[in-house]
């Protein structure tokens, strides 16, 4: 598998995912970056966004994930992500909903570690919203 | 002589105990199995997320001016024990074998005259606990996790812990907890999570490039500064986890034997009334036989 990378994406309740791919786009918080094999040993924050793997020139999965960390060595490629959820799973209108009851949160927050709860909720809930919008659903 | 009416009362009671223990036995059977696949299924990510800070621990390590979570407030004043049970008992030695190796660190400590503060995950520590350290006792979380556990409930926990390290109220964080090894067998685990501390033995060599330099992005700073309050929520996930696996196989274990216990009571008691009845029937006879021979 010299030509392959060996991609794992990980959530705290399990594992997602764990095959050879020919590469994979992952959105870094200081931008997207492919990795194919033999790329320099790297470990980047995730900003939510969305996971491309290649087989070939095509793209086979692609995956919403709402921020985490990724780990890069010549030939692996490990995604420690704090939630995942296939694309085609993503439901408009639960998001919706998520996004409203995180705006509402927002406002009655009385304290500062729930108004930093309720902005994260919001801006995955955003960036799903955005990711939808571009797929053209 | 006891009537046989109350043996056989006994015995309809200890029936009604038997039926319940068993059907307690069946229900922690299969919640362990669920408990225990879901243990299983978070061990990757908490592998993988100990092998990154590892190797970047490894990297800031003797920096000066690392995150304090790391590299702790540089004091050992103040501990902070987090103690986790379960809310409900019925489950065999699960949660005194918690509570007595908890008791003997906070013991410990206090006889190296330190300051120790008392976080209890659940009810039943809490209550044991109460009678010796009421006054340890910061705070008490229940029903963590009640339906079925999720990392968010975790997060919850990682929260509160990471807010009073930040309020400097403590400067050591130990979690108290049972690891699953199997469903007969539980080892009280004491794990240290504040500061952080690198497992030995694996994490350096295993990197495979040996000492490979990792390009980071953003800072090392900055990625350690999220990785961190991280590890602690992914940290606080797995004891829970392997908490709630190894209650569910305490009380499946605890169950089994009260049921075989059960039984051999009624064994007993059956053979007690039996006799018992016998001997009624005898006297009786004895009685009838007498008094028609003195006729």
């Amino acid at each position: 598998m010299a030509d392959q990378v060996q991609f794992e994406l990980v959530a705290p309740e399990r594992l997602l995912l764990s095959e050879p791919v020919d590469m994979v786009v992952v959105p870094g918080s200081e931008g997207d970056f492919g990795v194919l094999p033999g790329h320099a040993p790297l470990i980047s924050t995730v900003r939510p966004g969305v996971i491309e793997t290649y087989s070939g020139k095509a793209v086979k999965d692609r995956i919403f994930v709402a921020g985490g960390f990724a780990e890069v060595t010549r030939e692996r490629c490990t995604v420690l992500a704090e939630e995942a959820t296939p694309l085609a799973d993503l439901d408009r209108a639960a998001i919706e909903a998520q996004a409203r009851t995180a705006r509402e949160d927002l406002g009655l927050a009385k304290d500062a570690g729930e108004r930093a709860a309720a902005e994260r909720s919001l801006a995955v809930a955003e960036a799903k919203l955005a990711i939808l919008q571009q797929a053209g659903r | 002589m006891p009537s046989l009416k109350d043996l056989r009362n006994r015995i309809n009671s200890v029936k009604s105990t038997q039926k319940i223990t068993a059907a307690m036995k069946m229900v922690a059977a299969a919640k362990l199995r669920r408990a225990q696949e879901q243990a299983m299924a978070a061990r990757p990510y908490a592998e993988r997320m100990e092998r990154m800070l590892g190797s970047l621990a490894q990297a800031m390590g003797g920096q000066a001016g690392a995150p304090q979570l790391l590299a702790g407030t540089g004091k050992s004043d103040v501990h902070l024990v987090v103690v986790m049970t379960s809310d409900r008992g019925l489950c065999g030695s699960f949660n005194s074998s918690i509570v007595r190796e908890a008791r003997k660190l906070i013991r410990d400590l206090l006889a190296q005259g330190r300051q120790v503060k008392i976080l209890c995950v659940g009810r039943k520590g809490r209550d044991q606990l109460r009678r010796d350290f009421g006054r340890l006792i910061v705070a008490t979380l229940e029903e963590v996790g009640r339906r079925k556990l999720a990392y968010a409930d975790a997060q919850g926990v990682a929260e509160r812990i990471r807010a009073m390290f930040d309020a400097g109220e403590f400067d050591v964080a130990t979690l108290v907890y049972n690891r699953f090894r199997s469903a007969m067998s539980q080892t009280v685990t004491v794990q240290q999570v504040i500061p952080f501390a690198v497992p030995a033995g694996d994490g350096t060599r295993e990197t495979g490039l040996g000492n490979a330099i990792y390009e980071y992005e953003p800072g090392e700073d900055a990625i350690l500064g999220e990785l961190l309050p991280r590890n602690i929520g992914v940290q606080v996930f797995r004891a829970l986890l392997e908490n709630a696996a190894s209650e569910h196989g305490a009380r499946m274990t605890a169950m089994d034997s009260a049921t075989r216990n059960a039984g051999e009571m009624i064994a007993k008691l059956t053979l007690n009334y039996n006799r018992t009845r016998q001997a009624y029937i005898t006297k009786e006879l004895i009685e009838i036989i007498s008094g028609a021979e003195a006729l």
